[in-house]
């Protein structure tokens, strides 16, 4: 099961420059592990919270162009060949 | 430096006035490397907020899709301040997350949505550092030199 993800600018530092990665994982949460595990520090950037993690407020993520907060969040399901786009809020004040 | 031309300038200005008393947003996209603010692209600010904006995170994705395909980047991000200064407010500086983008910042404080001059500023925010930069008024851009 391969799953591609789509790394914003300020991210790639976390993947060597690349603009997209794959991981692997059933669901939103696990796929982050994942990419954690190939990509230390990226982890940290997307989720907050110790217990269980969600996602930071300032950070969309998008499953087949869906934005995960309408879909279940981390819990959301990925299935094979879907695509997962990462992109930080742009916000002020 | 930021250099841009008159209309997308005017065009700027005009979307901050037309959402007053609520901040106005968006980005002028370029190629990729260029620095040039070719494609003005005014967003919904989703916050609809005089204190405060964020860009729709559907209308987010469309945008940089879109940018994507044509092998652009948001070359500025601006929005506009309708109470205060045209400087990165924390939140502006704490949030910023394009290190390559010009930071533009239009204050309406003076006139509101009338008629009048506004404050028009750009900023380069990285790591949370903000740096002033000059802004060039011009006809148009320079013809793009070959690829």
């Amino acid at each position: 099961m391969t799953i591609e993800v789509r790394v914003p600018t300020i991210l790639r530092t976390y993947t060597a420059g690349e603009k997209s990665v794959t991981g692997e994982g059933a669901s939103l949460r696990a796929l982050i592990d994942d990419l954690e595990a190939n990509h230390p520090g990226i982890k940290e950037r997307l989720v907050e919270g110790e217990e269980k993690p969600e996602l930071r407020r300032f950070v969309n993520v998008y499953v087949n162009d869906e934005d995960v907060r309408f879909t279940g969040g981390l819990d959301t399901e990925l299935s094979d060949g879907d695509q997962v786009v990462v992109l930080p809020a742009v916000a002020g004040g | 430096m930021l250099t841009i031309d008159q209309a997308t300038y005017d065009a700027l200005v005009a979307h901050a006035k037309r959402d007053q008393p609520d901040e106005a947003c968006g980005v002028v996209a370029g190629p990729e490397g260029s620095d040039r603010p070719e494609r003005h692209v005014p967003m919904v600010n989703a916050a609809g907020s005089p204190t405060f904006y964020e860009f729709d995170s559907t209308e987010l994705l469309t945008l940089y899709k879109d940018m994507w395909d044509r092998d652009e980047e948001p070359v500025v991000i601006y929005h506009s301040h309708t109470a205060t200064e045209a400087y990165p407010s924390r939140t502006d500086i704490g949030l910023a997350n394009e290190p390559g983008a010009h930071y533009v910042l239009v204050s309406t404080r003076e006139h509101g949505g009338a008629e009048g001059p506004v404050d028009f500023r750009s900023f380069r925010i990285v790591d949370g550092e903000v740096t002033e930069e000059e802004v060039t008024v011009v006809d148009h851009l320079p013809a793009r030199s070959p690829a």
